[in-house]
């Protein structure tokens, strides 16, 4: 029982009030650099209720099931490791043996979901946003995941999320050394590929594939695959926060310190997102397995002879 | 309820029916920071099946027209749709022309109609904030 009050609480009541908040502030930083006034609070919540109740139109030729299930699947996992992140964060010790693989794990099926639902919608774009972004997937997970290598080596060779929490509380943060620092920016711009934001827009490209893969959805499905997405602009920088920040620690200051720190990755984010035009997909891949790995494995290096 | 939120989050989708492109390039300015239509909640939306609000400009010559009706029958409903330009309203200056044989609104339904030569983008936003008015007073007559 008290498992499922978990997974409803933290991992979709609370992930989604933040993410909705967190994508309105996207919304209007964008605004503001753009020199326009921008939406009001409450639009991305007010726009998931208007597609809920929208027609629900399914493609001829399309699989049916598995057009209609794909968001399901996505949502569920995004709520699954968003719970898996708060009950770490807030009662540390609480995780299991190697919970940071499956968190690693579970952050990559919302884009296996999108993947399924562009495949399944029978519609020419959608299918080459859907390879699109498998090759994203390729392209960023090797980074990501040597990045993540260095707050594990750093903690002593911990794969729980609450030991590297705890070696942090004792030792600083892991972002305040070098190896740290270089595995922050490897894994922030993982993040702004693994949220399809601008340099990185790849997959749904606005103006050549027409919203890539969700250009055949409507209605109910866009508004779960909508707030999916919102979701995930919280549930990954609190990722990278637990990894290399500290996380969100609820005493005192440290509560203050933590907002910042979410609302100054999400600014972050923002900015890249803002400043960029959108990059091919070959050099995506050029830019990740050349640079970003380069950078990765100097920095795990740097965490092996203790820097 | 489904009305409200809709109201307050229309998502356009922009249709050319062979225009000259001047009603299309006023439509662009009302996203520009001049005017910045998002603010209302207005995006718009790559995909008709994303949209709520059809705007629609040109002739509807004989080619197009065919189209016209798909994309309507594709458009998730509650939708609505606006004429723009003088072109879309009465066929313009094309009145007469072998290739257009009926206005737009003998083809699909149409909600508002905003005149002008291109209308200008001030002209578009009074004209949707009207059809936002009369889609309220229609859902309160019902109640």
């Amino acid at each position: 029982m008290r498992n499922v009050f978990y997974l409803l609480f933290f991992g979709f009541l609370l992930t989604a009030v933040i993410g909705l908040l967190a994508s309105w502030i996207d919304r209007k930083v964008t605004a503001r650099v753009q020199y326009r006034v921008g939406p009001p609070l409450l639009q991305p919540l007010i726009d998931i209720i208007k597609l809920l109740g929208k027609e629900t139109l399914v493609p001829a030729g399309a699989s049916k099931q598995t057009f209609l299930l794909a968001p399901v699947l996505g949502i569920s996992s995004v709520m699954v490791v968003s719970a898996l992140l708060w009950v770490n964060d807030i009662w540390v010790g609480k995780g299991f043996m190697g919970d940071i693989i499956v968190a690693i794990y579970l952050l990559t099926i919302p884009s296996i979901s999108i993947i399924i639902g562009g495949f399944a919608s029978a519609n020419p774009l959608a299918s080459i946003g859907a390879s699109r972004e498998m090759k994203m997937i390729l392209a960023y997970e090797l980074p990501f995941v040597l990045a993540v290598l260095v707050p594990v080596i750093k903690s002593d060779y911990a794969i729980r999320l609450g030991d590297i929490l705890t070696s942090q509380a004792e030792n600083g943060v892991v972002a305040g050394s070098l190896s740290g620092t270089l595995a922050l920016v490897v894994a922030i711009m993982s993040v702004q590929a693994k949220l399809a934001f601008v340099p990185f827009d790849i997959p749904e490209a606005e103006t050549e594939l027409g919203g890539g893969v969700l250009i055949e959805y409507s209605g109910a499905p866009l508004a779960v695959f909508r707030l999916m997405k919102n979701m995930l602009l919280f549930t990954l920088p609190f990722f990278l926060m637990i990894l290399y920040m500290g996380g969100l620690r609820l005493d005192g200051v440290h509560f203050l310190y933590g907002i910042l720190k979410y609302i100054g990755l999400v600014a972050l984010i923002t900015v890249i997102r803002n400043t960029n035009p959108r990059v091919r997909i070959d050099q995506a891949v050029k830019f990740f397995w050349g640079p970003m790995t380069v950078i990765a494995i100097v920095a795990v290096v740097l965490a092996l002879i203790g820097r | 309820m489904k009305l409200k939120a809709l109201l307050k989050s229309p998502w356009v989708f922009h249709l050319s029916t062979g225009s000259c492109n001047n009603c299309d390039i006023e439509v662009l300015d009302c996203l520009t920071p001049r005017f910045d239509i998002e603010r209302f909640g207005m995006l718009l939306a790559p995909s008709i099946k994303h949209a709520d609000v059809l705007l629609i400009t040109g002739s509807c010559n004989r080619k197009s027209a065919k189209r016209l009706k798909r994309l309507y029958e594709q458009a998730p409903k509650p939708c609505l749709v606006v004429a723009i330009g003088e072109c879309s309203l009465s066929r313009g200056m094309f009145i007469h022309s072998y290739n257009c044989p009926v206005p737009l609104d003998k083809i699909i339904p149409v909600d508002a109609y905003i005149p002008g030569c291109p209308p200008k983008p001030e002209a578009i936003i009074a004209g949707v904030v009207k059809l936002i008015e009369k889609v309220k007073a229609k859902s309160r007559e019902t109640k």
